[in-house]
């Protein structure tokens, strides 16, 4: 255990049957489970007993009926997470799909590196959002701004990790497939690729993370729909239980789609235990 | 570590008609070649804020056909990037490197180059790994490349560990594995650049045994570089010392004791004379300090 530094953790640890134990024979991390009951129970508290601030914020009880007696069986609520989703999905491929061809060519080519490297270099720091009214003027359909957005915010981040791991692969990587007679093709096919895997794996870890603060806040500008949508018109329409689901249901989408990433990375680099 | 000379043996049917120039099977005892010759080579490397760095100065050497040649010299002093020229990853500035007269001009498997640092791929399995010169080239089918790595991982003690990924196999066993993925290709040469670098000094005592073991069998031709003394008069018949800025050659020691060499060798009146003879050369150049 990373904590049992600390010095009054070392005893609960050491203690015979304490969470430790629990979480070896049942594989659930028993601390977090119980920091989560903690983290909601304070939270009924403060709004039970109207705590500074807390006077127009709903409790957890109070949205979790709301969401079971309005939203769960909602269609529409549904179709929040599916635009949402849509919209990760469609910006996050597109930018890996763009993104790590790009990054391979900068890495490998130096002519190109010196060609386009200083206009990414410029273009990086942009936040996402500030992209919104140009994406808006740009493209014809609120929805392909929103997936435009969505795609910068990944992509960068994509790239840069993507050249950067190009230009770090182990030189006697390369040189041991050339004395061993690989050809070029080869070479890129079987060295070059794995060597980025874990590159593009920072990458899009990174990147999925950053699609959805990006999709939220596009949504809350310009979207018709989806959840950030929903949040925003909790707000403007007083109901804030509904901003409580729109944000509890954000989490859990980013959550899922986070878990999802590392599985494929997982599964793409079965060498990295 | 003991050597089963059975394992390799089935080997001999898979050799094609191109491959007639060298040993049939990777671990036969070679037929003496794989000459080296360095010739007046010197190197300097570009450097960005100052004058170029001259690494090696007018060096010239022979690494002889079956016999075991330990380069030595102090860290910095140009071991490693003559072992790179002579693999043909860089050319030399000036002067010549020549393969049993052929000039080098290009990396090639009849000189197969073991790095300091394991170079295995790490996401590829062991045998993997191993298969991988003869399949790039098309020399060998799958089977026949399966089974001959097979065969040389049983060899190096491997058995059992083919299709685990290098980062699961200890610092020791990588080495192995890093000897069969050069021997499967029958270099003519084979260079190894302190191979047993990092290792801890039991294991490094087992490698050094086992290679000394693996070269009295097949008498294939070594490059062997390193900064210790003991090591080098272990294993070499002969030791080309270098000095430092610019790395040059300075001398060269026959080691006369006899084979096949144990650790017993090691504490023979001959070694210690060899040892005293060569500490002179190595404090006379600055390898180590006088103290």
């Amino acid at each position: 255990m990373a904590d049992a530094t600390a010095g009054q953790t070392v005893t609960a640890c050491n203690a015979p049957g304490g969470f430790s134990r629990l979480a070896r024979l049942t594989g659930v991390n028993w601390r977090g489970a119980l920091a989560v009951v903690a983290f909601v129970l304070g939270w009924e508290l403060l709004v039970r007993f109207k705590a500074l601030g807390f006077a127009a914020v709903p409790g957890p009880l109070e949205s979790l009926t709301a969401f079971w007696a309005t939203y769960a069986s909602k269609a529409s609520y549904w179709e929040s997470w599916f635009a949402s989703f849509r919209r990760v999905v469609a910006g996050f491929v597109l930018a890996q799909l763009l993104g790590i061809p790009l990054g391979l060519f900068l890495g490998t080519r130096e002519r190109l590196r010196e060609l386009m490297f200083p206009v990414l270099e410029l273009m990086r720091p942009i936040p996402p959002i500030a992209w919104v009214p140009l994406s808006i003027l740009f493209w014809p359909t609120h929805e392909l701004s929103i997936i435009f957005i969505t795609f910068i915010g990944a992509f960068f981040i994509i790239v840069i990790n993507v050249h950067d791991g190009v230009r770090t692969i182990k030189q006697e990587h390369l040189w041991l497939a050339r004395s061993l007679g690989a050809g070029e093709a080869m070479i890129f096919r079987r060295i070059v690729l794995p060597s980025v895997l874990p590159a593009i794996s920072v990458g899009m870890t990174l990147g999925i993370a950053v699609t959805w603060n990006v999709v939220i806040a596009a949504e809350m500008i310009a979207g018709d729909n989806g959840l950030g949508r929903l949040t925003w018109e909790g707000y403007v329409s007083h109901t804030s239980t509904v901003v409580i689901i729109g944000m509890v249901s954000i989490g859990f989408a980013g959550y899922l789609s986070s878990a999802l990433v590392s599985w494929l990375l997982h599964k793409l680099t079965p060498w990295r235990a | 570590m003991m050597m089963q000379t059975s394992a390799t043996t089935g080997l001999a049917s898979n050799a094609t008609a191109a491959q007639q120039a060298v040993p049939v099977s990777p671990l036969a005892p070679r037929r003496r070649q794989g000459h080296l010759v360095v010739q007046g080579v010197s190197k300097r490397f570009a450097q960005r804020d100052s004058a170029p760095a001259e690494v090696l100065r007018d060096c010239s050497f022979e690494v002889e056909p079956g016999r075991l040649t330990v380069l030595m010299g102090p860290s910095g002093c140009g071991k490693s990037t003559l072992a790179y020229l002579l693999a043909g990853y860089l050319a030399p500035d000036a002067g010549s490197l020549t393969i049993d007269g052929m000039p080098i001009t290009q990396a090639g498997p009849d000189r197969m180059l073991v790095f300091q640092e394991t170079a295995l791929w790490p996401w590829m399995s062991i045998v993997e790994n191993v298969m991988f010169g003869p399949l790039a080239r098309g020399d060998m089918s799958r089977a026949q490349a399966r089974q001959a790595a097979e065969a040389l991982l049983q060899k190096f003690g491997l058995v059992g560990f083919g299709d685990r990924y290098p980062s699961q196999l200890s610092g020791g066993m990588k080495r192995r594995a890093e000897l069969a993925q050069a021997l499967i290709n029958s270099p003519k040469v084979m260079i190894l650049d302190e191979p047993f670098r990092g290792l801890d000094v039991m294991t490094r005592e087992l490698m050094q045994e086992y290679y000394v073991q693996l070269f009295e069998e097949t008498q294939l031709t070594t490059l062997f570089i390193t900064t210790e003394l003991e090591e080098a008069i272990f294993l070499a018949d002969r030791i080309v010392f270098m000095g430092t800025a610019p790395g040059r050659i300075v001398r060269g020691l026959e080691v006369d004791l006899p084979h096949p060499r144990t650790i017993g060798s090691m504490t023979s009146e001959r070694y210690l004379e060899i040892k005293k003879d060569a500490m002179a050369t190595l404090i006379e150049y600055g390898a180590v300090s006088t103290d």
